[in-house]
């Protein structure tokens, strides 16, 4: 997966590590901001509460 | 395929094979590498998934926090129910030393912040706005109410549960808590001194006459910490003006929940005279 989205990176060597890097920041930000707010109450890490 | 690859096998050895095993080599190699990715992916993903527990949370909470301390000031000042101090009825003004201070009673609903939280054992400036329900929503903003428990002041048991790590850990260092230590609850009108039960010259959780513990720690379903008279029955008398926090334990886990208990002690001091709040805060 990481090797074709390499190959499919365009340009020369610095643009491709710059185009990298953007997308793993990008891919980052989706997880932290999007997805993990939205699946962690379905997780068990964070009851507080006393609940029967 | 990739570089990488290539370097593997070497082009001589590749023209001299056959075409079926090597394609076949090809298909297993880009199955096992996909799979070595797809491994590391995954573990990434969930190092990502710390980081945002103990790190991103806390900035989205803080933030949280922030619009609650700006809302519950603006409720507060618009409150008609609270005479600001320089226009408190002249009678009440007139008689301060006796105690006909009786705080206005508090509804509020789900999900608004009605109360702030001073505990100065945990930071000399520790302040949380509450809000109330105790569910995820409401959690990942402070302190929740949970709903159906006493109001600050009044008889029964006031319980609020708070996150341990993570969502600005406000409860993490609940463990430090000791007997006597004030849990002070402030409102829109008044002051509200809890004292951590137990003997607070001895240190002892177990110290006070009514057997309620100071500090405990129990099972997640152990619901009857927030009855009316801790430790006694759901729909049970209140025995007292009860105050108790609830989180997990240990720190990183949920497979207990920590709990303090603490009680009213004396009378609430009225905002009007004393804006800064009572002794307890400033010592």
């Amino acid at each position: 997966m990481y090797t074709w989205i390499w190959r499919h990176l365009p340009g020369p060597l610095p643009a491709k590590t710059l185009a990298a890097l953007v997308l793993v920041l990008a891919v980052s930000a989706l997880l932290l901001f999007v997805v993990f707010p939205q699946v962690e109450p379905l997780l068990p890490f964070t009851d507080v509460t006393v609940t029967p | 395929m990739s570089s990488a690859v290539d370097l593997d096998t070497p082009p001589a050895d590749t023209r001299s094979t056959p075409d079926e095993p090597r394609r076949r080599g090809d298909v297993l190699r880009t199955l096992v590498r996909g799979l070595g990715q797809t491994l590391i992916t995954v573990g990434l993903i969930s190092l990502l998934f710390v980081v945002y527990e103990l790190y991103v949370t806390d900035i989205l909470a803080a933030r949280e926090q922030d619009q609650l301390s700006q809302q519950i000031q603006d409720q507060w000042r618009d409150d008609p129910t609270v005479a600001p101090a320089p226009t408190a009825p002249a009678p009440a003004a007139a008689a301060p030393p006796e105690q006909p201070f009786t705080p206005a009673p508090i509804s509020v609903g789900v999900g608004d912040p009605f109360a702030v939280l001073h505990i100065p054992r945990l930071a000399t400036d520790y302040s949380r706005v509450v809000v109330e329900g105790a569910a995820q929503d409401q959690l990942a903003q402070g302190p929740g109410h949970y709903l159906g428990t006493a109001m600050p002041g009044e008889q029964g048991n006031l319980a609020i549960a708070g996150h341990r790590v993570g969502r600005g850990s406000p409860f993490l260092d609940l463990d430090r808590m000791r007997p006597g230590d004030p849990i002070v609850v402030e409102t829109a009108d008044a002051w509200f001194v809890y004292r951590v039960l137990g003997d607070a010259s001895t240190g002892r959780f177990d110290g006070d006459p009514s057997g309620i513990p100071g500090q405990e720690i129990v099972r997640p379903e152990a619901v009857s910490v927030i009855s009316p008279t801790p430790g006694g029955p759901a729909d049970g008398p209140a025995s007292g003006a009860y105050l108790t926090l609830t989180t997990c334990h240990p720190k990183y886990s949920a497979q207990q929940r920590l709990i303090i208990h603490a009680r009213l002690d004396g009378a609430p001091f009225s905002k009007a005279t004393t804006p800064d709040g009572p002794p307890a805060l400033a010592g």
